[in-house]
């Protein structure tokens, strides 16, 4: 529904001359103001404030996401009229001041499907901001919660466990250690080796809101998808999107040395392999290296992620509950790692 | 976007009269009875500006999850670190990896406790010319493996100064400055930690007139190979009283202080330039001053495994080497009679020890030779010319000013 109607408006933009982005609905002053308003629907970026319908975009996933507590996550991006996004070189897509992106979390079997919050994440002239929203009760309008929030929630997992979590939505402070990148606020999932367009979405579509398309050329392999990839190139797409935001030198885990990024030397100590623990306290589990080859009952980083223990878990924030599916890709890497490889 | 007012100031005058008075700034209280404190709390550490001041009410505050502040020039006051103070209780606590997690510079954390985090106590990152004073950071069960890692956690900065705090039951340092520069630690109490204080991967430190007394080790010096910043030297520990360290080490194995014996006094390890000089050791079962290189394995082609230039002089050395706790260090001690001498060194890199006191060396040179083919015999390091002292440590006057 919401595709379908995203492609018609790209459709009747595209005949009557205009640019991208920017229909009647996006309140494009409050977008490029200092504001952070108390509801969503000050931004204007839903038709009749319906989640389920952005009054403007070009819809996006991703190869591999973040994961966070098993939602289901409708990301789109708003980009002002006459502006462009641009592909780097190096495969960073670069947005235009004026740009919004825009990720609503939920589960379908939580509040009939509705998302519990809708995250922006805002392109002024002074930087990046990230603004956290959470839904309100009457489903009707979303309100800022700057300080973050815990929202009790049951949902069931693809195994067809229930989980009851007290779900974290970040603080402003949060979304930052996450989107950080020497100390200011970048975006994290879409790079061109990871950003994958809604299908749906018209050539014409595309050109309307990047100046290179082609060269949105997706690297990564699906990380849940065995025929896409190797088992070490998927567990390397997760480890990109699930830990490189901090994990890199730039990041809120520059002082670890344990560098994940899909472009940084998998066998390097740096990478893990025969890494012995920096500052992790009980995160160590009682092991000595966050990879040991061969031995992912002795890996403390498989430790840190099948664990929500504060003092333990990774990442640090984002997780209440253990992405099982995730961990197991990571075992199996490490397993079929010759022992000797370090 | 904060200083709306200012950007559109119309006079210099105007400019100059805010900056000569920080009167501008304000106080923002909350209170630790006020329903949702803690998303209360941690909006007011988000919405504050340059200047301003966020006071905690004094009171039990019962925190379910981590703070962060990441505003510049901001200063969180409490009513007191003691009991009646401003309490951060972190007993209940759901997430984030420490109870407060500071990343922005010429930040003042003052007058309040946070107690029995989940990870860390209060993390900086990143953040320059910050002050830590008349805090308390304590796991109040005393020490259990479970603890968290750091007390008091800068990391990554310029410009550190901790000054006047206590910190008690850390299952890794109770104070932990790692891949810094320009840094004081005075004036402190570490009690019942793995580490006391301990100055790792960073540059130009003084750490004086503190007492470390009843953890594993009392200070270390150290330097980890694979990590962004590394080659750590210009540190003096000095004037402090470092006494019984005997609490058995409790850090989750794994990390590099589980191989702490206990009973440690002062350790350096793969530093170059320390100065260890008028302190007081009592009390340390294995030895009062340790001097040591990194002896595992390590892939870094940069790191520099060894302790050089290490300077021992003027300390006041009480009973010490009676229950060395590294391995064959019984046999040792029952060899010599029933203890070792205070000053304990591996026999790697170069030390001056100008202290009266005995030295035994395990004569391993080579950090790849095992620790057990050590050849231990007491050795004579008096000879030799000190390096130049190094000189004190100055902080921004700015930073001085703040605890003044």
């Amino acid at each position: 529904m919401k595709r379908v109607f995203v492609a018609l408006a790209a459709a009747l933009l595209c005949t009557s001359g205009g640019a991208a982005g920017s229909l009647p609905g996006v309140d494009q002053a409050v977008v490029d103001s200092d504001a952070m308003p108390a509801k969503l629907s000050a931004f204007g970026l839903f038709r009749s404030n319906d989640p389920a319908q952005p009054a403007t975009g070009l819809g996006y996933t991703l190869r591999a996401p973040l994961f966070s507590d098993y939602t289901d996550k409708h990301r789109f991006i708003s980009i002002p009229a006459g502006k462009k996004a641009t592909v780097a070189a190096d495969g960073v897509i670069e947005f235009p001041v004026g740009t919004v992106l825009v990720k609503s979390f939920g589960w379908a079997d939580v509040n009939g499907g509705r998302p519990v919050e809708t995250r922006l994440l805002i392109h002024r002239a002074s930087g990046w901001i990230a603004l956290p929203y959470i839904w309100d009760a009457d489903g009707k309008d979303a309100t800022l919660a700057l300080g973050g929030r815990r929202v009790p929630v049951t949902f069931k997992s693809p195994d067809g466990e229930t989980h009851s979590i007290r779900y974290a939505v970040p603080n402003k402070n949060q979304c930052k250690e996450c989107h950080s990148l020497n100390g200011a606020i970048v975006p994290i999932g879409p790079k061109a080796r990871n950003f994958i367009p809604d299908p749906a979405a018209s050539d014409k579509l595309r050109s309307l809101y990047f100046d290179n398309p082609a060269a949105l050329k997706p690297t990564m392999p699906q990380w849940d998808d065995p025929k896409a990839g190797s088992v070490a190139d998927r567990a390397r797409a997760y480890l990109d999107v699930n830990c490189a935001h901090c994990h890199n030198p730039a990041g809120s885990a520059s002082n670890s040395g344990l560098f994940l990024r899909w472009t940084d030397d998998p066998a390097g100590v740096n990478y893990g392999i025969g890494k012995r623990p920096t500052a992790a306290g009980r995160g160590s589990g009682g092991m000595d290296f966050a990879i040991a080859p061969g031995d992912p009952g002795h890996s403390f980083l498989i430790y840190r992620l099948e664990s929500t223990d504060p003092g333990i878990a990774m990442p640090e924030v984002g997780r209440s509950t253990v992405h099982r599916e995730g961990a197991a890709l990571l075992r199996q890497w490490i397993a079929e790692m010759p022992k000797d490889a370090h | 976007m904060r200083f709306h007012g200012l950007r559109h100031a119309a006079t210099l005058s105007i400019v100059a009269a805010l900056a000569a008075y920080p009167a501008a700034a304000k106080v923002i209280s909350v209170s630790a009875t006020t329903p949702d404190a803690n998303e209360k709390l941690q909006e007011a550490l988000i919405l504050a500006e340059p200047g301003d001041t966020v006071q905690l009410g004094a009171g039990v505050w019962k925190l379910t999850d981590g703070l962060s502040l990441d505003v510049a020039n901001v200063t969180l006051r409490g009513a007191g670190a003691g009991e009646g103070g401003s309490i951060l209780d972190f007993a209940g606590q759901q997430g984030a990896g420490e109870g407060l997690l500071v990343t922005s510079d010429d930040v003042f954390l003052t007058e309040f406790a946070v107690l029995n985090t989940k990870g860390d106590g209060i993390k900086s990152k990143g953040a320059d010319r910050i002050v830590y004073h008349k805090l308390r950071v304590e796991w109040t069960a005393g020490p259990k493996e479970t603890n968290g890692a750091y007390g008091i956690y800068p990391v990554e900065s310029s410009d550190v100064l901790v000054d006047s705090v206590f910190v008690r039951g850390a299952s890794d340092a109770g104070i932990y400055v790692g891949q810094s520069k320009n840094i004081v630690v005075r004036d402190s109490i570490a009690t019942e930690n793995v580490a006391g204080i301990e100055i790792e991967n960073s540059y130009d430190a003084d750490v004086h007139d503190n007492i470390a007394t009843k953890n594993t080790g009392g200070i270390l010096v150290f330097d980890l190979p694979s990590l962004p910043m590394q080659g750590g030297h210009n540190v003096r520990v000095f004037e402090n009283v470092v006494n019984d360290n005997s609490t058995p080490n409790f850090a989750p194995k794994g990390n590099i202080v589980a191989s702490v014996p206990t009973g440690t006094g002062v350790l350096i390890m793969a530093n170059r330039n320390v100065e260890i000089f008028d302190n007081v050791f009592a009390d340390n079962g294995t030895a009062n001053v340790m001097i040591v290189g990194y002896r595992y394995e390590h892939k870094d082609p940069k790191y520099q495994p060894l302790p050089k230039a290490i300077v021992v002089r003027g300390n006041q050395h009480g009973k010490a080497g009676y229950a060395p706790k590294f391995p064959g260090g019984d046999m040792i001690a029952a060899a010599m009679g029933g203890s070792i001498p205070p000053v304990l060194w591996d026999g790697s890199g170069d030390a001056i020890v100008l202290d009266k006191v005995g030295v035994l060396s395990l004569n391993l040179p080579d950090v790849k030779t095992p620790q057990s083919e050590a050849k231990p015999a007491p050795a004579d390091l008096s000879n030799g010319t000190p390096p130049a002292a190094l000189p004190t440590i100055k902080l921004p006057d700015s930073m001085e000013a703040k605890v003044r």
